[in-house]
């Protein structure tokens, strides 16, 4: 104990990483169930439905099955860089998590504030400069491979994130100039307040125009459909990844969802109050919405067990049920409803930014390449410039009318 | 040894192992990477003596920048195993003789400057935290004509590059 008190700084960083880490890597397994489940019901299909109810044990399933897969490098390749791509691209992609507020930073223990692992004064450059990094994963993957499919996907993916990335910083230097900061904190907390007493003050209002630059470079920037072209099946096989079997592949799928849960949490805090819920503090019934979804979620379940399940699925349902309950019991707790209120409006933002992610793959078709390109340079680019100088404008006004 | 000391240490030892990477690799794209290790290793000890934003403008800039280009360019042209020829004798030896004078230059510099006596002496880098604000105002009031003098500078380049690289019609 002695050691906790003397050193809180540490020991509560580290409890914070390995929480964290614990969390990341749970989500981003679930995210491919998600994912796969939500692509299925547009398409009128089921999904993952056999291993565990609902498919709710196929992540499990799948991380055995890339373990256990054989472990092929082809001939020819750079050995040290081969391994390393992947290893760079997880890496990173799961480094930027550390920088982002999950609740406001009163929530603390032991001094330190629990619910954001590195509070930075400057952490939206922070997050900008590792996604920067992301790029290497991709094209030292496809270099590496010594084959000629991977080099093209590496090539185009390089070009992809380097144009797009442009439009992404410019899209969001709009909200900088807005909040006048770059840490996430302060950027949420001047999104507090409301217009009219009832829309909230949330920067997507007057920055509608930056939202949208952003939210559709952060499709290109993280290679996901409709831009997904790095990994363009009809043209190049697999892209970057064609030659990556067993973990290493599995590594490039988990760092790609991480890259979608950093665009998404960046555009929750840019955009959409971060952690601030959209009501009034005045509508204290909003407080309990967290345990109230989850003892829905419980009746619900229980509903299905009694009804629809059969078998083995009836004891795991019951499982889930009990799980869903008990959480949902502790959750009115008057401290953890406190604590709950940040995480849970950050969580269910950034729960629905991942869902319209889900919703565009579902739906359009993949750009051709000229497209893209020409796309990124002479629309996105422009407009978000646009953008930038509207809002800065509009910010100097006050000031150049006062001069003169 | 506190954490700053070590993280120093590290840093300072990696920043070296990739530029003599960088120097003795025969395969490009392993220079690249070497060079790229040199560029964060750097940004982390900007990071230690306090300067967050200057570190992370590194980041951005260099590593996520330009040797992402390097890169590309080096995976596009397909570049082989470079081919060693044999080193000059003078640039051996006299490069030798001047690389020795320029470390002895610099210790001596750092040994007497007043930066170098702050840091040695731990009044600088520690705790010393240059706000992004005061680092705008002074770019964009006190040194406002020579950043834009700057900026006209790399436009020239980038219009020479495009003259240079225009086919003749």
């Amino acid at each position: 104990m002695d050691f906790v008190t003397q050193h809180p700084v540490l020991v509560v960083s580290l409890a914070k990483i390995v929480g964290l880490m614990f969390l990341l890597m749970t989500t981003l397994a679930y995210l491919s169930w998600f994912e796969r489940k939500v692509i299925a019901h547009i398409q009128s299909r089921w999904g993952p439905y056999y291993v565990g109810v609902h498919g709710l044990l196929q992540p499990l399933a799948d991380g055995v099955k890339f373990l256990f897969k054989e472990d092929l490098t082809p001939p020819g390749a750079d050995r040290f860089v081969y391994i390393l791509a992947p290893m760079l691209a997880l890496t990173l992609a799961m480094t930027t998590i550390a920088l982002i507020p999950f609740g406001p930073p009163t929530v603390q223990w032991l001094g330190q504030s629990t619910l954001i692992v590195a509070d930075s004064s400057i952490g939206l450059m922070f997050v900008f400069a590792i996604t920067s990094m992301g790029v290497y994963g991709v094209a030292l993957a496809g270099w590496s491979s010594n084959s000629k499919y991977p080099l093209l996907g590496g090539l185009r993916s390089s070009a992809q994130m380097i144009s797009y990335e442009v439009a992404l910083t410019l899209a969001v230097v709009g909200v900088v100039l807005l909040s006048g900061t770059l840490n996430f904190n302060a950027m949420i907390e001047s999104q507090r307040g409301y217009y009219y007493y009832f829309i909230p003050r949330w920067n997507v209002v007057p920055q509608i125009v930056g939202f949208l630059c952003y939210f559709l470079s952060a499709i290109a920037e993280t290679n996901r459909a409709p831009f997904d072209l790095p990994e363009g099946e009809t043209e190049l096989v697999g892209g970057f990844h064609t030659e990556y079997s067993s973990f290493k592949f599995a590594m490039f799928f988990m760092a790609e969802y991480a890259n979608m849960i950093t665009v998404s949490c960046l555009a929750t805090i840019l955009f959409f109050g971060g952690w601030l819920s959209p009501f009034p503090d005045s509508w204290t019934v909003m407080r309990y919405l967290p345990p109230a979804g989850l003892l829905a979620l419980a009746v619900y379940l229980a509903y299905d067990t009694v009804v629809l399940a059969r078998g083995i699925y009836r004891i795991q349902l019951i499982v889930v049920t009990i799980g869903a309950l008990v959480i949902g019991l502790a959750c009115l707790h008057p401290v953890v409803l406190t604590v709950l209120q940040g995480p849970f409006w950050f969580l269910l933002k950034v729960g629905l930014i991942m869902f319209f992610y889900v919703w565009t793959r579902a739906t359009l078709p993949r750009m051709r390449y000229d497209q893209l390109m020409s796309f990124g340079w002479k629309f996105l680019l422009p407009v978000s410039l646009a953008n930038l100088m509207i809002t800065a404008l509009v910010k100097v006004w006050p000031l150049l009318v006062n001069h003169g | 040894m506190t954490l700053p000391f070590i993280v120093f240490f590290v840093c300072a030892f990696l920043a070296v192992l990739g530029a003599l990477t960088l120097i003795l690799a025969r395969e490009p794209i392993h220079s690249a990477l070497a060079l790229i290790l040199v560029m964060v290793s750097l940004a982390v000890l900007y990071l230690l003596l306090g300067a967050e934003f200057i570190a992370a403008v590194q980041v951005i800039v260099y590593a996520g920048a330009i040797m992402v280009l390097f890169v590309f360019v080096i995976m596009l042209l397909n570049a082989g195993i470079e081919e060693r020829t044999d080193f000059s004798k003078l640039a051996k030896y006299a490069g030798l003789l001047l690389g020795m004078f320029l470390i002895l230059f610099l210790a001596h510099w750092m040994a007497h400057s007043l930066i170098g006596q702050q840091v040695a002496s731990g009044v600088a880098g520690t705790n010393v935290s240059v706000a992004t604000r005061d680092l705008s105002h002074q770019l964009f009031q006190t040194y406002l004509f020579p950043f834009e003098a700057t900026s006209i500078l790399i436009l020239i380049a980038i219009l020479g590059a495009l003259v240079l690289a225009k086919k003749d019609e």
